[in-house]
């Protein structure tokens, strides 16, 4: 390679957090703008209307799952779990780069996340309770959802405790309540800029009254900003505790292939390498048809790469681990898991996953791959398809091949597991769409003190 | 007009800035002038600017932590009432108070309570949710939220004086001064 290249790609690996000749003004309108100016596209409209029919296919298949219960899925015993676990895992493991973006890399002060973490929370309010869903419809009587949890009943009884379901049911319901309360708090100051930027009297008052009558005080903002360290302090265990209790679901349990230490740090990995991917996929198209690169910069995307080359590296760790300790082990049970993944029924899955969670990402370590929006969403898209591969094998192969042979069986997802999956990424897509017309996608306030004018001089 | 009518008719004076440096010395100056009764507006946190009005610490980080204690010893408690005392089951001889199954639950109700306490004592402390409040008279007040940065001496300061505090004011060299109506 030439110097000079080599020159351009030690420029291009740090561009800057903020494009150049911004001021507090332009930052306002530029993110203001694409909520309170700009016109309806066609653009958005299209996404919008994916999102809706395919939300529409989710009203029809949860109908039907009503009227006919969970018969209608291809889950069969052994394999009880099917496709609501893995979509379950997979969107729950998709909010969790949200909660990394807007809480731990504000803790290590790694301000460049200014830029993406509202909508990464976003993504994990959205992916939540596409995931929420799932368990609630797997139920097979979702209008008795509410037995989960403990309260006073006349049947007498209380929930298991010691069952790492009922852990599942307060992980995740905090986890949901926990992001809405951090994504609201990082929002009110936002709200109040955009009452006083709208020139739509309905819209002013819907702003005015969730800003709560901000009004920017100094004493405010420091009683805001001492919660706000503290929300990203207690979310940091939290987010990690979430997926450490998805992964207990399995590793409590006796199956071969699941029941192994190396799952939490596995699966909190696993999360977070599918979560920036899912921040790759939004963010590379919004950045672009909204004008924002000034704002979400090639520095985003580079500093998101790393990171799932990094998780990405966690997780092939995982898949060693796991073939390790199948063949060290000496359990017959779990020799023959490994190999049941490898030559059984389900194959062909378990090698996809290995090329496009492993393999494929390795290209990753080019800086040119790095800075390239195109290759950045390909990867993003093919880590995606990886990961929900990964719980499916997971799954699947380890619940259809157990101990006896006598109780195996095969599971072959129905048109309406597909139906309902579709349907939950387009109610995520049809949730992101609206987002980005009602609300700030980025947040203002953050971006003002990324700025070199908001330094006070002594 | 004397004193002892105007003082009360206005909530207190607004200067406005151009920069959050500006605003800062403005802050200190009162301070140092003796006035107490004042608040800075800023479009974003200055730590330096509630420093210089003399606001130095806030109760949130004590509420959020009752919130977190609150949280987790009703989560504990609740487990151990319901697998000891209301509802117990041997499962496995395993004992009825096997605490380490609950400290998942007593975790995520410890993050819970503390998340939903530290915000709304927030809120709380904050006086929020407000809708109305005498500062968004002035006309230029409405630019807190994009680009200025205002200091507010409120009326019902002991050395607050219309003329006085104007005169004050103006040697701070600010873009505007406003009298802030009730």
């Amino acid at each position: 390679m030439a110097g000079v290249d080599e020159k351009n790609l030690a420029l291009l690996d740090e561009p800057p957090v903020i494009g150049p000749g911004q001021t507090f003004d332009s930052v306002t309108d530029t993110i203001t703008d694409v909520v309170l100016k700009r016109p309806i596209g066609l653009g958005w409209l299209a996404g919008l209307a994916v999102g809706m029919s395919l939300l529409g296919l989710l009203g029809v298949a949860v109908t039907y799952l009503f009227l006919r219960g969970v018969g209608i899925w291809g889950i069969e015993i052994p394999v009880g779990w099917g496709f609501a676990i893995i979509n379950f895992v997979w969107w729950i493991g998709i909010g969790h780069a949200g909660t990394l973006i807007s809480a731990i890399l504000l803790l290590f002060k790694q301000t460049w996340r200014n830029s993406i973490n509202r909508f990464a929370e976003a993504m994990t309010l959205f992916a939540v309770a596409c995931a929420g869903m799932f368990p609630l419809l797997h139920m097979g009587r979702p209008w008795l959802g509410y037995w989960m949890f403990p309260y006073p009943n006349s049947m007498g009884v209380w929930p298991q405790f010691r069952s790492p379901l009922v852990w599942d049911v307060f992980a995740v319901s905090t986890y949901a309540t926990i992001s809405a309360v951090f994504w609201f708090v990082g929002l009110v100051p936002d709200f109040a800029t955009m009452r006083e930027g709208a020139t739509n009297p309905f819209a002013r008052k819907v702003y005015g009254m969730l800003s709560l009558g901000w009004r920017g005080s100094a004493r405010h903002w420091t009683r805001y900003e001492a919660l706000y360290i503290l929300l990203a302090g207690i979310s940091t265990p939290l987010v990690l505790s979430v997926h450490t209790v998805v992964s207990f679901d399995f590793a409590i349990a006796i199956v071969p292939g699941w029941h192994t230490t190396i799952f939490p740090p596995y699966f909190v990995a696993g999360a977070i390498y599918s979560g920036f991917a899912m921040v790759l996929v939004l963010a590379i198209p919004i950045r672009k048809y909204y004008g924002l690169e000034d704002m979400i910069t090639m520095r985003h995307l580079q500093n998101s790469a790393k990171i799932m080359l990094a998780t990405g590296l966690i997780v092939g760790y995982g898949y060693f681990f796991e073939a390790f300790i199948g063949l060290y082990s000496g359990s017959t049970y779990e020799r023959f898991m490994l190999h049941n993944r490898w030559f059984g029924p389900y194959a062909a899955f378990y090698w996809a996953l290995i090329l496009l969670n492993l393999l494929v990402p390795q290209v990753l370590w080019w800086p040119k791959v790095r800075s390239s929006t195109s290759w950045l969403f390909g990867i993003s898209l093919v880590v995606l398809v990886g990961m929900w591969l990964e719980r499916f094998i997971i799954i699947v192969t380890s619940l259809s091949r157990d101990f006896l042979p006598s109780s195996w069986g095969h599971y072959v997802p129905t048109r309406w597991d597909w139906a309902t999956y579709a349907g939950t990424i387009g109610l995520f897509t049809a949730a992101i769409f609206i987002f980005i017309r009602i609300v700030p996608a980025i947040s203002i306030f953050e971006m003002r003190m990324l700025l070199p004018q908001s330094e006070v001089k002594e | 007009m004397s004193h002892a009518v105007t003082a009360p008719s206005i909530f207190g004076l607004m200067a406005e800035f151009e920069t959050p440096t500006d605003l800062v010395r403005a802050c200190k100056a009162a301070y140092a002038e003796g006035y107490r009764d004042m608040d800075a507006y800023s479009p974003f946190p200055i730590e330096a600017a509630s420093e210089a009005i003399g606001f130095h610490k806030s109760a949130v980080p004590l509420i959020t932590l009752i919130g977190g204690i609150l949280g987790g010893t009703s989560g504990f408690a609740l487990q151990y009432w319901i697998n000891v005392i209301a509802y117990p089951l041997n499962i496995g001889g395993k004992p009825y108070n096997s605490w380490p199954a609950f400290i998942v639950p007593t975790f995520e109700m410890t993050i819970l309570f503390a998340g939903l306490v530290g915000m709304f004592g927030m809120f709380a402390l904050n006086g929020l949710p407000r809708p109305y409040h005498p500062v968004f008279h002035v006309e230029q007040f409405s630019k807190v939220t994009r680009d200025r940065f205002f200091l507010c001496v409120e009326a019902t300061d002991p050395k607050f004086d219309l003329t006085g505090t104007q005169q004050f004011m103006e040697r701070l060299k600010p873009l505007s001064i406003a009298e802030v109506p009730h």
